[in-house]
């Protein structure tokens, strides 16, 4: 098992009180395995992204436990995770054009960074790490304002990886390109593991189809807790969970028009987390809940890899 | 205190109450708007009151000279016997009325253009561009002597039109580029499309967004204008007659109270353009407050 | 009531002293008839925003024409009653320091002075319910206060107040979280119902087929293909569409190796030359189907 995080709970700190962002996640990712992490702005998907890596001034470790190759991730403590960072997590982030200085040629840059970390640039390796990805060498040359969006995110890819991490995780690396450049990106970003890379990654989107593309395991999370956790291919065929499906019934599709099947929303939104309630978070949307919900359903596993967190699964 | 702002706003009636009675609701609940406002309105009732209770004009040989603060000389007397609380109250109202028109006038000025600037861009932006930064080179001083020579002005309200009209240049060009910023904003674009011609969208939708900022150069251009008069005052291009915060501070240092030890003489005007000008900063900082909708929460 | 644009042409000055320019839609024509619902899709850079932008009079046209029954398209109160705009980000439609329901009274200032309070309250009220809106949970809130679906709502509600013919809705639903995104969708399709034209701009094809009868697929500032919805998708006909229809993740589908588009020069030549008519209605910008030799 590469990844395995018990109860892991995050809570952030605004001046209305606390946001329980994380509240008890559980789940693991094998070996060679890319676990697609999905959900609606604000279900708590880019909190634990972060929570694994950095986590920032207004969050706070209230409790879990994170295991990356059968050692402890010291996930709440700033400090002692350095060393963990980029040799064995690291992260592409959503806006990666803005992660690259726009003073230094980013062959410069590159050197620059592995410097920091204390590590002599392998220039061969780069080179063929940049080939995987698709990019020419004379990238290098250039300024990141001379590259387009696609190019910039395969390039923080390469950085990101060049110390061969253990996992990666990519926060919602595609979402603010194009369609025919999305492509690209996701199946380099499979073209990591598949290589060998990087042993295990978290994909981050709210696009369920493109995860579906990519992951061999899909979450989806609902208001800081999971609510479903199976192979990409029953998460999408067969959901259990009542979110699952309505939400999987939400999404059009090239084919689908209005005329011929209309799709519907999921009435009502999110609770707040400052104060969640108590029982199921998705009871007040849900069409099927009974009296039962209001106590909190445990997640069970109703077949191998199949976890559900509802009690009519 | 942020916290209890809160809970008292949730206590509000269900009705919805106008726009000005809710902002007025926050108003008298911010510390920073009710002291830094409370402080400018006592020192104006000062200004505008102390002159009739004085007995005296303010240049009047009074008293004993060099008299220190007592209870019936309350500032103290100058070198030459003249009641500095006189001088003072008197003082503040000039500074009050150099203040108010010279910044007033410039924050007009000032905005006029650099809304139209910003907002229309173009070749309009250029004109005005160019005429702000020929005002912002010009030598003021050489101006107001030629000015001063031709016309003999010296009464403080054309002091402070002179001012006003050399000073609006750098609040032209910091609006301008704000309102170059907020004119892409698609609350402009709709605004457009709800047929709001270019004055309104400017007046209602633009300004409001940079009330606070617009509020805070008036502040500055007051402040400076009082700084200006003063210097002005020192070369003898100031009003001939009457007394001004700046004009005490120049006399003073002009008869070494600072090497005579009469303290009371430059502290009451230095604190005053000092109180002044930084309580209108803290009102303003309070006022963003009230009016930004998503300060106030916090 | 109908938008008819003809050749249209976007040319922005670049460079410091406006030496440069950049061709930000090259001879555009296409109609929106009356009730119609027509998808205009395209990635970035493809001019699709710059096009709804001219068509609402936002942006001055540089050469071609945009009419609207006839008469040339001009930023005026007479044409912003029958033809309004919805755009990307709700934050930022809102002016944040006022009140969401601001809107409604800007409407009522410029168009019906003279409706009172409480016949406009009303007509306030049954246009929030044609959108779906409690107004109890909307009236008298600040926009951060209101979530981006219910925020692009009331700007639906807002356009209904009007005696609106066409909306141009540019990617209003790419803020919006896939459980509320679908009931934008339904509602635009709904207010087609009622004989309202529909111009949706959008990146995403999914969201493009679901509502329109009609599809425009632009490609740098030109039209790659328009034709009927269906005839597009299941049958285009130029490279490019084949390529973007290919990159969309699909539920249920993995993607497929992208099948090799053969030697086509349709990088270098789209543009330049005019639509083809292949079938009834459907058009391509294709130099090979035009009978070049690519």
């Amino acid at each position: 098992m590469s990844l395995r995080v018990t109860d892991l709970k995050v809570h952030y700190q605004t001046l209305k009180g606390e946001v329980r962002a994380l509240d008890g996640v559980s789940f693991e990712v094998g070996d060679g395995e890319i676990l697609g992490l999905a959900g609606e702005s604000g279900c708590g998907k880019t909190t634990l992204g972060k929570s694994l890596i950095r986590m920032d001034g207004r969050m706070r470790h209230i409790g879990g436990r994170v295991e990356l190759d059968g050692e402890e991730l010291p996930v709440g403590d700033d400090r002692r995770m350095n060393p963990f960072r980029f040799h064995k997590v690291s992260l592409v982030p959503q806006y990666s054009m803005s992660a690259m200085n726009p003073t230094r040629k980013i062959g410069r840059m590159v050197g620059e960074l592995l410097r920091s970390r204390g590590v002599p640039l392998d220039a061969e390796k780069l080179a063929a790490r940049l080939d995987l990805v698709g990019l020419s060498p004379e990238v290098l040359g250039r300024y990141p304002i001379e590259l387009s969006g696609g190019m910039k995110q395969r390039m923080v890819m390469v950085i990101s990886t060049l110390l061969d991490p253990s996992l990666l995780i990519a926060d919602e690396v595609t979402s603010a390109l194009d369609v025919s450049t999305q492509k690209g990106v996701a199946t380099a970003l499979a073209g990591f593991r598949d290589n060998g890379v990087v042993n295990s990654m978290i994909f981050i989107t709210h696009d369920i189809s493109l995860t579906y593309q990519i992951a061999d395991k899909i979450m989806i999370m609902y208001a800081g807790k999971v609510v479903e956790r199976a192979p990409a291919k029953v998460i999408v065929e067969a959901p259990r969970h009542p979110y699952t499906k309505l939400l999987i019934d939400s999404l059009p599709e090239v084919g689908v028009r209005y005329a011929d099947r209309r799709l519907s929303g999921i009435p009502g939104g999110p609770p707040s987390l400052l104060d969640p309630p108590t029982g199921c978070r998705f009871r007040d949307r849900c069409p099927l809940a009974f009296d039962k919900c209001a106590q909190e359903p445990p997640a069970a596993e109703i077949e191998p890899g199949h976890v559900v967190a509802c009690w009519k699964a | 205190m942020t916290a209890l702002q809160e809970v008292q706003t949730r206590e509000v009636p269900a009705t919805p109450p106008g726009a000005w009675r809710e902002a007025l609701h926050f108003a008298v609940r911010n510390a920073k708007l009710v002291i830094g406002l409370g402080i400018v309105l006592a020192l104006l009732a000062l200004g505008l009151l102390g002159p009739l209770l004085a007995g005296a004009p303010p240049n009047e040989y009074v008293g004993p000279p060099m008299q220190s603060p007592s209870g019936e000389y309350w500032f103290g007397t100058t070198t030459f016997g003249q009641d500095v609380f006189v001088q003072f109250v008197y003082g503040l109202r000039t500074t009050f009325l150099v203040g108010v028109l010279g910044g007033g006038i410039a924050a007009v000025v000032g905005m006029v253009v650099g809304f139209v600037a910003g907002y229309r861009g173009g070749l309009v932006d250029e004109v005005l561009n160019m005429l702000t930064n020929v005002i912002l080179v010009l030598p003021a001083l050489a101006v107001l002597l030629i000015v001063n020579a031709y016309l003999g002005i010296r009464s403080v309200g054309a002091q402070a039109v002179f001012i006003g009209l050399t000073s609006w240049p750098w609040a032209a060009r910091a609006i301008r580029a704000q309102t170059f910023s907020l004119r892409s904003r698609d609350f402009v674009d709709l605004a457009r499309l709800s047929g709001a011609t270019t004055r309104k969208i400017i007046v209602r939708e633009i300004a409001p967004n940079m009330s606070s900022y617009l509020f805070m150069t008036f502040i500055l251009l007051f402040g400076g204008s009082i700084l200006i008069a003063s210097s002005l005052d020192f070369i003898g291009l100031g009003p001939t007659e009457g007394v001004s915060l700046g004009l005490m501070l120049q006399n003073a240092s002009q008869w070494s109270a600072m090497q005579l030890g009469l303290w009371w003489w430059f502290v009451p005007p230095g604190a005053g353009i000092t109180a002044v000008v930084g309580a209108l900063y803290v009102a303003n900082v309070g006022l963003d407050e009230v009016f930004n909708p998503k300060l106030r929460e916090t | 009531m109908m938008l008819k644009l003809d050749n249209v042409t976007k040319v922005y000055r670049t460079g410091a002293f406006g030496g440069g320019s950049t061709t930000a839609v090259g001879g555009v024509s296409f109609e929106v008839g009356p009730g119609e619902v027509v998808s205009l899709i395209g990635e970035s850079g493809s001019g699709k925003s710059t096009l709804g932008r001219m068509i609402l009079g936002l942006t001055p046209v540089t050469s071609g024409s945009i009419t609207w029954n006839g008469t040339a398209v001009r930023p005026a109160k007479s044409y912003y009653r029958e033809v309004q705009g919805v755009f990307q980000d709700p934050f930022s439609t809102f002016n944040p320091v006022f009140k969401a329901d601001r809107v409604f009274r800007m409407i009522k200032e410029v168009y019906f002075p003279e409706v009172p309070p409480a016949e406009w309250a009303e007509r306030v009220r049954a246009s929030l319910a044609d959108v779906r809106l409690n107004p109890a949970q909307i009236l008298g809130k600040f926009p951060h206060q209101l979530s981006g679906g219910q925020l692009q709502r009331l700007l639906i509600a807002r356009a209904l107040l009007l005696d609106i013919k066409l909306l141009v809705a540019d990617e209003i639903t790419s803020m919006l979280d896939a459980s509320t995104r679908i009931d934008v969708l339904n509602l635009l399709a709904e207010l087609k119902g009622r004989g309202l034209g529909v111009l949706y701009i959008t990146h995403d094809l999914s969201l493009g087929t679901y509502l329109a009868e009609r599809t425009i697929v632009l490609r740098r500032g030109t039209v790659a293909e328009m034709g009927p919805t269906e005839t597009v998708f299941t049958g285009p006909k130029h490279p490019y569409t084949r390529e973007l229809l290919a990159a969309v993740p699909r539920l249920r589908e993995p993607w497929q190796e992208a099948e090799p588009i053969e030697s086509c020069l349709y990088h270098d030549k789209a543009g330049t030359g005019g639509l083809l008519e292949v079938e009834p209605g459907h058009y391509v910008a294709c130099a090979r189907l035009a009978g070049c030799a690519g």
